[in-house]
């Protein structure tokens, strides 16, 4: 045995294997869970049942439907160019699994005296990893379209890479702030600094009520989101356009586009689109949790040390998952020209204002508290975001077209 | 022995990839196939497709080509601010300086292009 374990690279490299095993095959069930997870929410947003079929709550309906697509035929179009459009899925697939290899989802456990973080990957340039998975995403998209050799695709496609690629300024803009307050792209990193609750909140001393009730502040976490909170939002919205999901779901607009970029596809290939959009979705949700909401930091009882950050991270995110189910069962399709008006003329400036905010707030820490600078300038980010929210005037236009005969606007 | 730190990435990448190339070809091999000229065809609603063989390689609006090339200036930025962010602890009030100097500049090409309406979608 011992020279099988010497022979691949020490008990280190056996461990490394053994963990992305064990992500992998969660990674699957996880992935089933939430599509499982996501048609039980609609069906009971929209007073149905769902499906109730297949186990018990119907939980092996996704199974079921996985392995219907596999024997589905396998079929390319005339004009599809071969290998392109068979690496496609892969592509997509792939890189929706790379990006979890450095989502921290949990602590660290002892075994046999070998150390096993619960990370894939303790990267220095995590965060930027994470980006950067997420960029090979956008291939896979593209190059299903131009594959296929039809219409419809190229469209999906072609739309959904500029989607893609103008949210992805603001995601990774969005990111900066967390990096200036922690100091590091590493994702253990800015989890570890979320640890604990809020220290030394000195803004309200002096004020006869308020200063009793600051002392009850040990009691709230010490999350980013407190002092983050605008690019946590721009974080999630540019989240939910690079999964691709409602109200951002215009490249696979049924409506007007068939099924966007996977038009041509079918059976396995599908289900790899499929997967990976899914898996993408719990990526974002635990990034979110991972930089906004403390990662696997939450109160733990003594006894199962490694089982309750493991619990708490799942939580977070299954909260997160449901909010992308939520927003699906309640936001219409935007508009491809307000998409494009979003992203680029009020989520990248807002970002920009925001680092410039975080960054000025960082620069001297003697004077005042920075959550004091923080929450004021807080403040004024907010009153900036209704001047800016305030909408583009070709949709107050476009609302009413009587306005715009009277020559109004 | 220390762990390269991307070994468990380069396994993770291999095994994916071989999980979605094995479940490509398992397909292949286990579903039936009965091809016919109509389920080749590209879809288009049910109508015949007429362009021959340029048919999905059409031409599409310049307008996309546009959003790659601001993408691009605007993805350096993001990526040369990870750097400064990282750093900004040691670089106080300089880096704050150097970086509104740098962001000064995009933001007047932001403008530029914004005025001259490259950010509008619809007329």
């Amino acid at each position: 045995m011992n020279w099988v374990i010497d022979l691949i690279g020490g008990p280190q490299t056996v461990i490394a294997i053994a963990k992305v095993l064990i992500v992998f095959a969660s990674l699957l069930v996880l992935m089933i869970l939430v599509v499982w997870a996501e048609r039980r929410i609609l069906a009971d947003m929209q007073a149905r049942i769902g499906p109730n079929r297949w186990g018990p709550f119907g939980l092996l309906q996704t199974l079921a439907d996985g392995i219907k697509l596999i024997t589905k035929e396998d079929f390319r179009p005339q004009l599809a160019d071969r290998w392109t459009y068979a690496a496609a899925p892969v592509i997509a697939a792939v890189a929706s699994f790379l990006a979890f290899a450095v989502v921290p989802f949990g602590d660290e456990v002892t075994i046999a005296g070998h150390r096993i973080d619960f990370i894939l990957s303790d990267l220095n340039i995590g965060l930027l990893f994470f980006l950067a998975a997420g960029s090979i995403g956008v291939y896979g998209v593209a190059l299903a379209g131009w594959s296929s050799g039809s219409k419809y695709p190229l469209l999906g496609a072609v739309r959904a890479s500029a989607q893609m690629i103008s949210y992805e300024i603001a995601l990774g803009l969005s990111l900066i702030p967390i990096v200036l307050v922690s100091g590091s792209l590493s994702t253990k990193a800015i989890v570890a600094a979320q640890a604990g609750s809020v220290q030394n909140v000195t803004f309200f001393d002096g004020i006869p009520v308020l200063e009793s009730i600051s002392r009850y502040f040990e009691y709230v976490p010490n999350w980013y989101i407190w002092s983050q909170w605008p690019a946590f939002l721009i974080f999630l919205i540019a989240g939910i356009a690079e999964t691709n999901r409602a109200p951002f779901d215009l490249p696979e607009a049924e409506s007007e586009l068939v099924a966007g970029y996977m038009t041509e596809y079918g059976g396995a290939k599908f289900l790899m689109f499929f997967l990976g959009e899914y898996l993408h979705i719990v990526t974002v949700s635990a990034m979110a949790v991972t930089l906004f909401f403390g990662g696997w930091n939450g109160p733990a009882p003594d006894f199962l040390g490694w089982v309750w950050p493991l619990a708490w991270f799942l939580f977070k995110t299954g909260l997160f998952v449901y909010l992308f189910v939520w927003l699906r069962a309640t936001l219409p399709r935007l508009r491809y020209d307000r998409l494009m008006w979003l992203g680029w003329k009020r989520l990248i400036p807002a970002s920009l204002l925001w680092i410039a905010v975080t960054a000025v707030v960082n620069i001297d820490n003697a004077q005042l508290s920075r959550n004091w600078k923080l929450g004021a300038f807080g403040v004024m980010f907010a009153v900036v975001m209704v001047w800016v929210g305030k909408g583009d005037p070709r949709l107050r236009s476009a609302v009413s077209p009587q306005r715009r005969l009277d020559g109004t606007t | 022995m220390t762990l390269p730190a991307y070994l468990p990435i380069l396994i993770l990448l291999v095994l994916s990839t071989g999980f979605a190339v094995f479940s490509l070809w398992m397909a292949s091999k286990i579903s039936p196939r009965r091809w016919t000229p109509a389920k080749l065809a590209p879809y288009e609603c049910g109508i015949t497709p007429e362009d021959g063989e340029e048919v999905g390689r059409e031409r599409f609006p310049v307008k996309f080509y546009l959003v790659a090339m601001l993408f691009i200036v605007f993805d350096i930025e993001t990526a040369f601010m990870y750097p400064w962010a990282v750093a900004y602890d040691e670089l106080k009030l300089f880096g704050l300086i150097e970086m509104g100097v740098f962001i000064g500049i995009l933001l007047a090409a932001y403008v530029y292009v914004w005025k001259r309406g490259a950010l509008e979608w619809a007329e």
